[in-house]
């Protein structure tokens, strides 16, 4: 039984037939009918737009089906219900689980309890695999992985797509660039994993300098509650903020992505811009969530 | 004047266990993680800040009429990596022999994350693999890197 729980379990070759996967099925290589009469189940234990409807899109468009547990305030979960409980009973009812939750680690309990393959759709500020393959999958779809400069920006302390990238990311021949407001910098924990595994890692604290010497520049959400007031907020939101006139000196094939929802990072003035890739890389939340669910359930 | 006759500071047991060489001060935690609280039934001697010839100072916990097992006293190398373990029977030392690291901890310390589903009310206990960098959470993978009597269930 092939659970998905995070990309570190995921060898370079593992990865590779994935995108492979899901660019055969962007082309419209896929059977419609390959999990008729399988069942997903949804247990979304936290707010979600694009993970939980890409995933239950992806599962229609191969011929399935998906029962959603709904909202936490409408579930068991309410009563008191443990989430091991809660993973026994619906793997009682369905062929695999897509499971987002708050708290880290909640997927790899969800396996200890689950007699179906679990897929992890967030834990926490853990790993949210889907999300790692979709942006290598655009970013691919760019240029060739291997030999490119790429540049992270925005929360790097707490945000889990950073981290799950860049740990994808040192199966390739790239160059990792950071740039982070202060107090939301990469764990110098994280930093120094990622250098033994063979990943040079640059850190910046200029924006002009960072952004114009990258292939790709991955932009992440720097949450309001992190911050004591709305001040202290803006001031730094607006100075980590990509703009045309930013983006003005920067190399000509070099992409944006961001795993949205965006709120200040990204000027709406990018999105005409021929870097924009962001919502295309939210497109691609299709074929790789089809090519994931092939994988644990065909 | 004759200098006073050197003596045993806690008696000699009988059958039992005796955990030597422990670091100074840490005897209680010695006994926290080996499970054996105030609801114990053994009896117990702790000497605690005696003279030793290698470490300067140590302790010692007497435990009679119980043998441990070596994954019991395995997992007190956490805190007590150069203990040995003497398993008494009839006082004369029937065996001898150190303590080693575990490479799993299963419920042994808690996880330094607040965020981890391991400090929960989920059915599991904490797992923990013993790694070059500190104990590493199988479940958030969060390192555990210091203070780690601290952090003992």
């Amino acid at each position: 039984m092939r659970h998905i729980i995070s990309i570190k379990e995921f060898e370079k070759e593992d990865i590779d037939a994935l995108l492979d996967r899901a660019r055969a099925i962007d082309a419209g290589n896929y059977d419609r009918h390959a999990l008729e009469d399988r069942i997903l189940g949804v247990l979304f234990f936290e707010p979600s737009t694009r993970t939980r409807m890409s995933f239950e899109a992806a599962m229609a468009r191969l011929g399935g089906k998906s029962i959603d547990m709904g909202g936490v305030e409408t579930s068991s979960v309410v009563k008191g219900e443990t989430l091991a409980d809660t993973v026994r009973v619906v793997s009682g009812y369905a062929d695999a689980i897509v499971l987002r939750h708050p708290k880290e680690g909640a997927a790899r309990l969800a396996t200890e309890f689950s007699s179906v393959p679990v897929i992890n759709a967030g834990d926490g500020a853990g790993q949210h695999p889907s999300q790692t393959l979709i942006d290598l999958y655009t970013i691919r779809q760019a240029m060739p992985i291997d030999g490119t400069d790429v540049g992270l920006l925005g929360d790097l302390r707490y945000g889990r797509t950073a981290h799950s990238l860049a740990y994808a990311l040192t199966n390739y021949d790239v160059t990792i660039h950071t740039l982070a407001p202060e107090s939301l910098e990469m764990p110098p924990n994280v930093i120094e994993d990622l250098r033994e595994r063979g990943v040079e890692v640059v850190e910046h604290t200029d924006i002009a300098e960072f952004a114009h010497n990258l292939d790709v520049m991955y932009v992440t959400r720097i949450q309001r509650e992190r911050f004591p007031d709305m001040a202290s907020y803006y001031a730094v939101a607006s100075s980590y903020r990509v703009t045309p006139e930013l983006l003005s000196g920067a190399r000509e094939r070099m992409i944006v992505l961001h795993p949205l929802p965006r709120v200040d990072e990204i000027d709406p003035r990018v999105d005409a811009l021929p870097h924009a890739r962001y919502f295309q890389q939210a497109r691609n939340g299709i074929p790789i969530r089809m090519a994931l669910l092939q994988e644990v359930m065909g | 004047m004759s200098e006073p006759p050197k003596s045993l500071q806690i008696s000699p047991i009988r059958n039992g266990t005796v955990i030597d060489h422990i670091p100074a001060g840490e005897a209680f935690n010695v006994l926290r993680i080996l499970g054996i609280t105030r609801a114990t039934k053994e009896t117990l001697s702790i000497a605690t800040n005696v003279a030793s010839a290698k470490a300067g100072r140590k302790d010692i916990v007497k435990i009679e009429n119980r043998e441990l097992k070596k994954e019991e006293v395995d997992r007190i190398a956490l805190i007590a990596p150069q203990a040995t373990i003497n398993i008494i029977r009839n006082y004369l030392v029937f065996d001898k022999k150190g303590v080693q690291i575990p490479k799993l901890l299963h419920g042994v310390v808690k996880c330094p994350n607040p965020g981890c589903i391991s400090n929960t009310n989920e059915p599991i206990q904490s797992r923990f693999e013993v790694t070059k960098k500190g104990l590493h959470c199988l479940y958030c993978d969060w390192y555990l890197t210091e203070d780690i009597a601290g952090h003992i269930i």
